[in-house]
């Protein structure tokens, strides 16, 4: 049997030492595999971003499983598990995070320098990457200098510039109009989404559920239904 | 997945580096506040490293090793005259080679346009002339003319209306006669020209006690020999102290027994806060405006210690070179001042330059500190809960 990308078991994530605690995720299993692009939807408040971040290797649960690759990450110490996301998990945040004073290119390289590559070596890598996402020639700019949608692909080129076997998008088109937004997860799907890779994407945004192969759905920290997609009815 | 060791690549500094200095306005404000600081500290460290040196002048000048005097002597102005028999006494001590008489006072002189100038007025003993000044005009031989002064060309010349060989005066209604012009190592701290002539002369010319040594200058045979001098000259009831001790001991008065120390101490610790207050401040803005990139690469998979490098790079590469800017203004502004200013007194030490690092360092982490436990405390999750 194929190893799972991700496989969260049982999942419970709790906020406040005493009573009356907020139970953000109640009793979750999650998983996703290699190929997919796994959606994960619900209103404000429902518990999606604290799953993610579970699952991803940010935020401990209080209980449950979570495991990557068949790896199960919560068993790691800190900075194992932080190398562990430095090479396996790309992240894309909402408000992109990029540093204003960097270029274009030395914000994707980042990753790379964190994992004690060459300076020139990783600025080379990131200018490539650049070119994938279609801003080689905003390499030397800073990103205040970009447009909303140049800077998430800035943010996508930083995090799959490790080649990582998990993508992470949290609200990746929150901050772009539609039809930009639309473009940003079309590229995802076709430029991105591999056999080898998993992406999993947080979205309000009803008007990318095309792009998804499975679409789930919070509602006050339970998983509550599966959608299918669009893109799968057809 | 490759092991990771603990060292730390130059590449993560070098984004350190760059976040620092691209953001120009708070990398000049950095180093305006610590430049600024070091310099203050430097500055008034400087001046009172300055007023030690010239409060000594006259040791320094005469170059004795060995200095006896009265035990209640606290500077090299305020003498004690010493009886007569404390030299014959110094003398007789095994191990001496050899011992003067010095006189060193203060006296009133008119000048040929009629004005009154207070002078020190040095006699040196007749037979040896030990401690005379160099020499810039004129023969040390002269010393033994009739009425013969030497006077000395340092910051306080022109008080003596810039004098000549053969330029006349009158203390105490002698004439005295300038023969010959010198220099001295160390400039006077009391603001008054300083004139040398022989010992006896100056007994004759200035109105004395009973007593009329100052000191008791002592050369010792050899360096073993001068805890024996010390020794019997205590025993004898009077302080022998050598060159650098004496000087130490009209330090320690100027330090401890005069508000000049208390005042400089004063402004230094309030350069250290001015510095402390603008460069912490601005480093932690700095961090602050920072905190969610810095919670970003935790979540990309930065581990803490590798962030806390990065604030600590940052906090020594700003501290050094605003160090280094002061150092260099400081230099610049005392080597100005210098070249304009006889009279200015500082001079930059080795311990200066070491108290004024010692608190940039104490300026650079106390600023990280504050830095690195909010970027320590920053969770990843955060970032994600936005």
């Amino acid at each position: 049997m194929a190893v799972r990308a991700i496989e969260a078991v049982g999942i419970n994530k709790w906020f406040g030492e005493s009573e009356p605690r907020t139970h953000a995720v109640k009793d979750v299993n999650f998983e996703a595999n290699f190929g997919e692009i796994v959606y994960v939807v619900g209103p404000s408040g429902s518990g999606k971003t604290t799953m993610l971040s579970m699952i991803s290797g940010i935020l401990r649960p209080n209980s449950g499983t979570v495991k990557i690759e068949g790896t199960e990450i919560w068993n790691m110490s800190a900075d194992a598990l932080a190398d562990f996301r430095l090479h396996k998990i790309g992240f894309v945040f909402q408000d992109y995070h990029l540093f204003p004073r960097l270029t274009t290119a030395e914000n994707v390289a980042i990753p790379l320098v964190l994992q004690r590559r060459d300076w020139d070596e990783s600025l080379a890598e990131a200018r490539r990457d650049l070119e994938v996402v279609g801003l080689r020639d905003r390499a030397q700019l800073p990103p205040v200098k970009l447009s909303g949608g140049e800077q998430q692909r800035v943010a996508i080129a930083r995090a799959i510039i490790s080649r990582p076997d998990i993508m992470i998008f949290d609200e990746p088109t929150a901050s772009l109009d539609g039809e930009t937004g639309r473009n940003i997860v079309q590229f995802v799907r076709e430029h991105l989404l591999s056999d080898k890779r998993c992406i999993v994407i947080v979205t309000h945004d009803s008007r990318i559920y095309e792009f998804a192969d499975r679409i789930l759905r919070m509602e006050d920290g339970r998983m509550t239904g599966v959608e299918r997609s669009q893109l799968n009815a057809q | 997945m490759p092991p990771m060791s603990p060292r730390l690549e130059p590449g993560i500094l070098r984004i350190a580096y760059k976040l620092l200095v691209n953001d120009r306005p708070k990398f000049v404000a950095l180093l305006v506040g610590i430049t600024f600081a070091v310099f203050l500290m430097i500055e008034m460290t400087s001046l009172f490293a300055g007023i030690l040196l010239r409060s000594s002048s006259t040791v320094i000048n005469i170059g004795s090793s060995i200095w006896v005097m009265d035990p209640a002597v606290q500077t090299v102005a305020n003498t004690i005259p010493l009886p007569n028999y404390v030299l014959d006494e110094v003398r007789s001590i095994p191990g001496v080679k050899y011992a003067v008489p010095l006189y060193s006072g203060s006296a009133l002189l008119k000048l040929r346009d009629g004005t009154y100038q207070a002078a020190n007025v040095v006699g040196l003993d007749d037979t040896s002339l030990v401690g005379s000044p160099q020499m810039v005009s004129g023969n040390i031989q002269d010393i033994f003319a009739e009425n013969a002064f030497i006077a000395v060309e340092d910051s306080e010349f022109y008080k003596l209306g810039n004098p000549h060989i053969g330029t006349e005066f009158e203390l105490n209604d002698h004439r005295g006669r300038i023969v010959a012009l010198a220099r001295v190592a160390s400039s006077s701290l009391f603001g008054v020209p300083t004139l040398y002539t022989t010992y006896y002369r100056a007994l004759q010319y200035i109105p004395n006690t009973r007593f009329t040594i100052s000191y008791v200058l002592v050369e010792p045979k050899t360096a073993a020999d001068v805890n024996t001098i010390k020794a019997r000259v205590a025993a004898d009831g009077y302080l022998a102290l050598t060159r650098d001790e004496f000087m130490s001991k009209i330090s320690r008065f100027y330090m401890y027994q005069t508000g000049i120390g208390t005042n400089m101490l004063l402004m230094t610790l309030i350069s250290f806060i001015v510095g402390l207050s603008i460069s912490g401040q601005t480093f932690y803005t700095f961090i602050l405006e920072n905190i969610d990139r810095f919670g970003a690469l935790k979540a990309i998979g930065a581990k803490s210690h590798e962030l806390v490098s990065m604030i600590l790079f940052q906090a020594t590469f700003v501290a050094l070179t605003g160090y280094g800017f002061g150092v260099g203004l400081c230099a610049l502004i005392i080597w100005l001042a210098r070249a304009h200013l006889p009279d200015y007194a500082a001079i930059i030490t080795f311990p200066n330059l070491g108290l004024a690092f010692a608190m940039v360092v104490v300026i650079a982490a106390s600023s990280s500190y504050f830095g690195v436990r909010r970027v320590l405390v920053i969770e990843p999750f955060d970032i994600f809960r936005g």
